[in-house]
């Protein structure tokens, strides 16, 4: 992997500049899970089984990639093969006292069983990944180079957190999915149907997530396994609780993620081979210290959608 | 009380669910070029067919029941609790090292018993502590307990890896194995071990706790409304905690019987998939300690099945959790089928009807 190249040519300075690039690398499927999350949160569902669309929409990008040639079409196909999980999660999680934590779980275990079942055969081969922009050809060492190579998925995700936030503050789609999530009663006054405003909000998140899902197998790490993803799904969710269902927020968060969970390959990279799985272990200690420290049980949390997780 | 209509429909229901995701499987299987009767008489032949076979299903329904408990107890405390593989993990690797430590200088019950304590007391604790974080912070119980998966895979791979790794363990890195004479032998004339005995015994246990003891009385009421709980002055956060620790228990006894009965040692086959069957079996079981124990057998027998799936359909391996995640989203579409049905709709009473409530309606 390009990291060991890196710290290998730097010595001791590589650590940070890993971290760096893989802050960017790493981001990048936080980035999309947790913005696709914030948006179907907004609307008052939680979406627990991105972990599941994060893995069907890694191994759908690659082999799409694998089959035609063409990693940009393995990209929208892994947004395809979210979005028809959000619609079963969108459709099932809005059924009568179908609680949609516990549809979340099942997902989880659809989703990755269809990945596994389907990318069985993408396993072995290697498909065409995503070209990148090389921000470090000023420089001569191919460490600096490699480490500063920045995915167009990258800054489309870096593009879609303002005008996620322009979108719910100033247009009347955006409206009315923070009157569904607010004030179910005060959008039903309104004339929105609820049950489409969410659905449409779930597959749109599940859409984004699938396309963290190709930025995963197409880009960073950029292969097809089993275990490419180990709870990014997963933490997606607990960073837009720590990012207060703001986008921009998601964005500062993804970021921060993706840096620690560079930590371990970097420190390994260098030599500190002891305590590898521990260091692995930081995004999830991390995540569940800052839901320490941000959670409250004498209020609910500021910029909490005012109906999520309620009744049906 | 409820009528006998309620009862049947609360039976049917699940049930009629699990036959329409056994629909859905044979319908994913023709779509990939399976022929679904062969499958299903495959995993009928591998399951439940023959005895000999199906004592391998009983080999994998015991430590899901004992797994399928770390959801259920919470449950009924209204919380969402998933760290069903976590707490298998660290149960069984408390178990091993008490396992080893002791060794071969007291005799092996006490041993057995040693580590079925630390299992229980090391689960116990790992999903306390979602349930603290729960009371004590609002830390959503679902996340956390998932999170806590994590770390406890990575303390498994680590603590296997390195400082507890047996060197003789090459392609499978493992723990010192333990004393031939500490393992958990099988119940007489089976090949089933005793975990399976334990499974059954904590599913009853823990059904008579929750459905006919006061501490469970007061964990129900606590589940149905925690304000009216407070007013009543239940100790929520105690009964949160305890209820915690005993799911947490459930599951680390599950970790100290795979690793004292099949295992021998702790290593990555700890995290196979009873940790997610485990979910399934809770909630198809509707939160039910006894209906778990049958629920356990049937998903131990999907399990089961998954080598043959492989060896004669040529389904990989991952066609078992296709299988589980179907019949899950079934199970849960089925709640909402609650009342539906006119059959086990009540009969009117003969008591006369009580005026209809004018509620107010939103047009829309």
């Amino acid at each position: 992997m390009t990291t060991e190249v890196t710290t290998q040519a730097l010595g001791w300075w590589g650590v940070p500049l890993a971290i760096i690039a893989g802050t960017m690398r790493g981001g990048t499927p936080f980035l999309f899970v947790s913005l696709g999350e914030c948006l179907t949160e907004k609307s008052g569902k939680i979406n627990l089984g991105l972990e599941g669309t994060l893995l069907l929409g890694a191994m759908t990008a690659y082999g799409t990639s694998y089959l035609t040639g063409s990693p940009w079409l393995g990209v929208l196909a892994a947004g395809i093969a979210g979005a028809f999980l959000g619609c079963i999660h969108g459709w099932l999680s809005q059924q009568l006292r179908v609680n949609d934590v516990a549809v979340g779980i099942a997902m989880i275990i659809f989703g990755s069983g269809l990945a596994f079942f389907f990318g069985k055969p993408f396993i072995q081969p290697s498909a065409p990944q995503l070209p990148t922009f090389n921000l470090g050809a000023w420089s001569s060492n191919p460490a600096v180079q490699a480490a500063l190579a920045v995915s167009p998925l990258f800054l489309l995700g870096l593009a879609i957190a303002p005008i996620m936030r322009w979108f719910f503050r100033s247009t009347r789609w955006g409206l009315f999915i923070r009157a569904a999530g607010d004030s179910p009663e005060a959008a039903k006054a309104m004339g929105i149907s609820i049950f489409k405003v969410r659905l449409l909000s779930i597959v749109v998140g599940s859409f984004l997530a699938g396309i963290g899902g190709a930025a995963l197998s197409l880009y960073y790490p950029g292969v097809w396994t089993e275990r490419i993803s180990s709870g990014q799904g997963l933490m997606a969710v607990a960073l837009v609780i720590f990012a207060r269902w703001n986008p921009i927020n998601c964005l500062w968060a993804s970021l921060l993620f993706g840096g620690a969970q560079a930590l371990g390959p970097a420190l390994q990279s260098v030599g500190i081979k002891e305590g590898y799985y521990l260091f692995n272990a930081a995004p999830y200690v991390l995540t569940l210290f800052i839901m320490i420290f941000t959670c409250s049980p004498k209020r609910s949390l500021f910029g909490a959608p005012g109906a999520l997780g309620m009744e049906n | 009380m409820q009528s006998w209509r309620r009862t049947l429909e609360s039976i049917c229901l699940p049930i009629g669910a699990i036959l329409v995701g056994l629909l859905l499987f044979g319908v994913f299987c023709a779509a990939v070029g399976a022929n679904p009767i062969a499958v299903y008489g495959s995993i009928w032949k591998s399951a439940f067919g023959r005895w000999n076979t199906f004592q391998n299903t009983l080999i994998r329904a015991a430590p899901l029941m004992l797994s399928s408990l770390c959801t259920a107890l919470p449950a009924r405390l209204g919380l969402v609790i998933i760290g069903n593989e976590g707490a298998l993990v660290v149960g069984g690797l408390a178990a091993v090292s008490i396992g080893l430590a002791m060794g071969t200088s007291v005799a092996p019950t006490f041993v057995q018993i040693g580590m079925a304590i630390a299992g229980m007391i090391a689960g116990g604790v790992w999903i306390a502590i979602a349930g603290g974080l729960r009371h004590y912070r609002a830390v959503n119980e679902t996340i956390s307990s998932l999170l806590l998966n994590y770390i406890a895979i990575a303390l498994l791979n680590h603590l296997v890896g390195g400082p507890m790794r047996d060197p003789s363990s090459l392609n499978k890195p493992s723990t010192y194995p333990l004393a031939e004479v500490n393992m958990l032998s099988a119940i007489p004339g089976m090949r089933v071990h005793w975990g399976l005995v334990f499974g059954v015994i904590t599913c009853v246990i823990a059904y008579f706790l929750m459905q006919r003891t006061t501490f469970g009385f007061a964990a129900r009421t606590a589940g149905g409304n925690i304000r009216a709980a407070r007013i009543a002055g239940l100790p929520v956060g105690k009964l949160t905690l305890m209820v915690c620790f005993l799911a947490g228990a459930c599951a680390g006894l599950a970790g100290m019987v795979e690793v004292a009965a099949v295992q021998g040692a702790a290593n990555e086959s700890l995290n196979v998939g009873y940790g997610y069957g485990g979910i399934l079996v809770a909630f198809a079981a509707r939160h039910n300690p006894l209906a778990a124990v049958l629920v356990s057998l049937l998903v131990g027998g999907i399990l089961a099945s998954g080598g043959i799936l492989q060896r004669a359909h040529d389904l990989p391996d991952a066609t078992v959790l296709v299988f589980q995640g179907i019949i899950f989203l079934c199970v849960l579409y089925s709640d909402s089928l609650f009342g539906k049905f006119a059959f086990f709709k009540e009969r009117p009473a003969p008591l006369p009807p009580a005026p209809p409530l004018k509620s107010p309606t939103v047009p829309t």
